[in-house]
């Protein structure tokens, strides 16, 4: 077993839940290795990392690493999240969600837990489709593409969800790709080191459902598009817009300070204090 | 030796709620504002902080619930307060709670409805909906107060038992109970018994968190004290992980009723009232009850032999308290403010044994003594 393999095992819960749900080829899978890779770096224990997760093919993530793991209702995995943190601000909370769950069904609870800058680091798995349920339109799915639900084609407009975490005040966020393994695995250990709401999108491939529908190719070729198509943030600024009209914009969105929620919160019980009991 | 001064307070039902939710170990609440429950997070976002606790208004109450939940696994007292509109957003992650078996308690400031309804009106409409809200096959145990004193005693008894029996448990009262005040008398805290979850003591390796126990409860370990486990509404294994196997599911399903149901006396709350030689009994509950005790006061005076059984415990339903007055009573009279459900598991109880007469009103006003009076005048 090569050195990197066995890092991954270090992590894995042996007792049960082998083979995996997730279709040979799956981007989940270099996710969560990109993910065990920062966590190992950084070196958190095991017992002071919360992994939460919602519904879906991403939602089924935390099941398989031995954490304390909680897997939550559809789209609410911020919510419980945010209960966790503040009730143990101690515990290192990681929230994974899919592109439906973070967007779609649980799209407030997105914009808010950014706004709110609680101490999250939210890992958004994008593979513009809804896997689990057969390949249904999201709100990822591009203008013009087809789905088992609009098998004519597309019509809406589709999340950019970086640029939605950043308008909605996330201080730290970050786009990676599946292909790009590296760069995802620094983008994860920069958002699971900032103080605050940090976001990284990684795009995935469907190739199962999205990729079939759409005659994309295989998981490899999908990939391929991803090597061929994304473009980094700072290379971007000196390219015109109709270069860019079919790249994928990687790398950090943002960095930024801001007051953090708990930090925050703990001024307000000293302030509390010196008021009498209502 | 120094006579104990009783504190006496003047108090609204939502503020002994309070009063009760930290006296029971309440330390996290997560709300949404809504009409007539705002009270009880206006002051817990006043009282949390200075006791260390957590208050946070959410985006609306299905992240309530959610944070709830979340801060409950991580070892936290915790609850949330709403009313009809919200808590129909709620029943999702209630079932949630019920599965996972996370304790959590949520207090139901019944107004009138469907849809946003009367605000401000009172209502008991909320009774099915606290029984059958969220999907599935589920036990459930909810409360309900006619009093301000019973607001604070119920609000104890809903985190004690969402502790004792892992389970998220739902305070109903209506908005005459919550905005009404009364004059109470906060008890010391050695006079309340406090119960909190049982935690394990085995090694993390032994840990199996789902494993079924003589109560039927599991020990229950915190987030981040050693015990990695796995949380999930997957219908799941003893170890927690997600299960298609019929001879999981089964007895996972079973055990959940179970621990409920083999509680049943302990859970039972109830007052009877001039109900040994009654042959008329009101079954009441809520501001209701308040109405029916004066009417079955003043029946006696005019020798009439009535009682009162108030149900403090609704769900699961009364049957035993129910079946106890039948062996007096030959009419059974239900007022309710809606269109009768609590007099359906009555009957259903009752077996034709009594007449049930049913009384309801659905208008946003309350049911007066008067009315209950006549009822009674009418059919003795």
């Amino acid at each position: 077993m090569s050195e990197i393999t066995k890092l991954i095992h270090k992590y894995l819960r042996h007792d049960k839940k082998f083979p995996h749900v997730w279709c040979p080829g799956c981007g989940i899978g270099i996710m969560l290795g990109a993910l065990i890779r920062a966590i190992d770096y950084i070196g958190y224990e095991k017992d002071e990392i919360v992994l939460v997760s919602g519904i879906g093919c991403s939602g089924r993530l935390p099941v398989y690493v031995d954490f304390n793991t909680l897997h939550t209702t559809h789209g609410r995995a911020l919510t419980f999240a945010t209960g966790v943190k503040l009730a143990k601000p101690n515990l290192k909370v990681i929230v994974i969600m899919g592109d439906g769950d973070a967007v779609a069904i649980g799209g407030n609870h997105f914009i808010h837990a950014a706004r709110r800058n609680i101490d999250l680091t939210a890992i958004i798995l994008n593979n513009c489709v809804y896997g689990m349920t057969g390949g249904q339109n999201s709100p990822t799915t591009p203008y013009g593409m087809k789905s088992t639900t609009t098998v004519y084609s597309n019509i809406e407009q589709d999340f950019k969800i970086s640029e939605l975490a950043v308008t909605a005040g996330a201080v730290f966020v970050g786009r990676g790709t599946v292909y790009h393994a590296k760069l995802l695995d620094s983008l994860i250990e920069k958002a699971l080191l900032k103080k605050g709401f940090s976001v990284v999108e990684v795009i995935s491939h469907c190739h199962t459902q999205y990729g079939r529908q759409n005659r994309l190719g295989s998981a490899v070729e999908m990939m391929e598009w991803q090597r061929d198509h994304a473009v980094p943030v700072e290379k971007a600024l000196r390219m015109k817009a109709e270069e860019l009209k079919d790249k994928i914009l990687i790398g950090v969105f943002i960095d930024k300070e801001l007051p953090v929620y708990q930090d925050e919160y703990d001024k307000i019980r000293e302030r509390a204090k010196g008021v009498g009991r209502k | 030796m120094k006579k104990r001064k009783l504190k006496e307070v003047l108090l609204q039902g939502n503020e002994a709620v309070v009063e009760g939710a930290l006296r029971a170990g309440c330390r996290f609440f997560a709300g949404y504002p809504i009409t007539p429950a705002t009270e009880i997070s206006e002051i817990l976002s006043v009282s949390l902080p200075q006791v260390n606790g957590t208050f946070i208004q959410m985006e609306d109450e299905i992240a309530s619930l959610g944070a709830v939940i979340g801060a409950s696994l991580a070892g936290v007292k915790a609850m949330t307060a709403t009313s009809g509109p919200g808590f129909s957003l709620m029943q999702e992650n209630l079932g949630f709670a019920v599965i996972a078996e996370v304790p959590c308690v949520i207090v139901n400031v019944m107004r009138g409805g469907p849809s946003t309804g009367l605000p401000t009106m009172p209502s008991q409409s909320d009774v099915m909906q606290a029984r059958w809200g969220t999907h599935g096959d589920h036990p459930i145990i909810v409360l309900s107060a006619s009093t301000v004193r019973e607001c604070f005693d119920m609000t104890v008894k809903a985190f004690n038992f969402s502790e004792k029996f892992r389970t998220p448990v739902i305070l109903l009262i209506d908005e005459v109970v919550g905005h009404m005040r009364e004059k109470m008398v906060l008890p010391d805290d050695g006079d309340i018994e406090i119960f909190n979850r049982v935690k394990p003591t085995m090694p993390p390796e032994w840990y199996i968190p789902y494993e079924d126990t003589p109560s039927g409860v599991p020990p229950m370990a915190n987030f981040g004290e050693g015990y990695r486990y796995h949380v999930t509404g997957l219908t799941h294994d003893i170890r927690g992980f997600p299960t298609s196997r019929p001879d999981e599911i089964g007895p996972f399903i079973a055990r959940l009723h179970r621990k409920i149901r083999q509680h049943y006396s302990e859970i039972q709350l109830e007052e009877f009232y001039q109900t040994e030689d009654a042959g008329i009994t009101v079954i009441a509950y809520g501001c209701v009850a308040r109405s029916a005790k004066r009417a079955v006061r003043e029946a006696r005076e005019k020798g009439l032999k009535v009682g009162l059984l108030k149900l403090m415990t609704v769900w699961p339903f009364m049957r035993s308290a129910v079946e106890k007055v039948l062996q007096t009573s030959k009419i059974l009279i239900v007022p309710e403010m809606n269109m009768g459900q609590i007099s359906r598991e009555v009957k259903r109880v009752n077996q034709g044994v009594a007449r049930v007469v049913t009384y309801n009103k659905v208008d946003g006003t309350i049911i007066t003594p008067e009315e209950i009076l006549h009822k009674v005048m009418e059919v003795s």
